[in-house]
């Protein structure tokens, strides 16, 4: 079994690969710097939260593509929820197609969304499994001394 | 003295995303400030004491108004009633214009930020908000409370000079030293600790 600061090290390996990636900015940074003693599961929560609204934001974003004819601007209305969801957390992949896929949608180009739309669900799955991953080692990792998580 | 310059101050959220309720919540607490969050505007004047179609709020019972709110911030776009819709109601009542309103959005959108700076927002931030965000908000508050103590001051000005040279004076001198001292900002205070505040 690994000491604590292999784990440490393990851990702040993951986070650069998914920042280098583009999965995840400085936003998710910020979110770590908000987790301490007194909220000590605060990431994954607001992860988990993140997961449940964008999973129902999709599936409405899925029937809206369905629709005939295609309500582009209630389609419009959900993308800014979900873009503004990814924002909060740092899901800058998710974030980015968001814009594109508004784009799409202001041109009324069902096409590009239904690309567009395709890459969102991608990312998310990716973005999903992912997190998880760091999720589950960082609660090995239990509450660190923020000062050495940073050091990534 | 100090004690008092570290007030609690209570902030109100609005925003009807879960996920950022509960991250500016985080981002408030953090920064020492008291916290309330709600969904919506209509909920927010409820907590403000005010029905959605009222100017002032009622004379009533001290129950109703027993929530002192300091600051509101507020996400623009909301479901129903947007967070510009919620400034204006909060400008337009006698009672409540002097909170100061913070709106965030996730949009950079110019006339939308001057439309609510007109409007009478203390400022405008971007989403994602961030932790230095909350530095900007004490001073809009402080502000607020100068501008009442001030107000206070001149109404006490006239009974002021005439206890001067009463034994009242270094009461009254202590006590203003501390009302100073608790509406004004940190860098300030220095200068008014080697004051012109007579403690005859």
């Amino acid at each position: 079994m690994e000491n604590a600061s292999g784990l440490q090290r393990q851990l702040a390996r993951m986070k650069k690969d998914l920042f280098d990636q583009g999965y995840l900015d400085e936003q998710f940074d910020q979110l770590e710097e908000l987790q301490d003693e007194s909220s000590p599961n605060f990431v994954e929560e607001v992860v988990t939260l993140f997961f449940r609204d964008s999973s129902r934001l999709m599936a409405n974003i899925d029937d809206a593509l369905q629709q005939c004819p295609r309500d582009f601007h209630r389609l419009d209305n959900f993308l800014h929820r979900l873009k503004g969801s990814a924002s909060s957390i740092g899901a800058a992949k998710m974030k980015n197609e968001c814009t594109s896929f508004r784009e799409f949608c202001s041109e009324g180009n069902l096409d590009g969304c239904l690309r567009s739309f395709q890459k969102v669900k991608n990312d998310h799955t990716i973005l999903r499994q992912k997190l998880e991953n760091y999720l589950q080692l960082l609660r090995q990792v239990g509450p660190v001394d923020k000062a050495s998580r940073s050091g990534s | 003295m100090a004690v008092d310059a570290e007030a609690q101050f209570h902030v109100l959220a609005v925003d009807d995303s879960l996920l950022d309720r509960k991250l500016i919540e985080r981002l408030l607490k953090t920064s020492s400030f008291q916290v309330t969050t709600v969904d919506s505007g209509s909920k927010a004047l409820e907590v403000l004491g005010l029905k959605e179609d009222q100017t002032s709020t009622p004379a009533l019972s001290p129950e109703h108004n027993e929530i002192e709110v300091n600051l509101v911030i507020t996400d623009y776009c909301m479901p129903g009633m947007t967070g510009y819709d919620l400034l204006k109601k909060i400008k337009e009542s006698s009672s409540l214009k002097d909170i100061p309103v913070v709106i965030m959005s996730s949009e950079n959108v110019p006339s939308r930020i001057n439309r609510c700076l007109e409007e009478g927002a203390e400022e405008f931030f971007l989403k994602p908000v961030q932790l230095s965000d909350m530095r900007r908000l004490r001073p809009h508050i402080l502000k607020g409370k100068h501008k009442e103590q001030q107000l206070h001051q001149e109404e006490n000005s006239n009974t002021n000079h005439i206890i001067i040279s009463s034994s009242n004076n270094n009461n009254m001198s202590n006590k203003r030293k501390a009302m100073d001292e608790e509406v004004l900002s940190e860098r300030t205070r220095l200068r008014f600790s080697s004051s012109s505040l007579n403690v005859i």
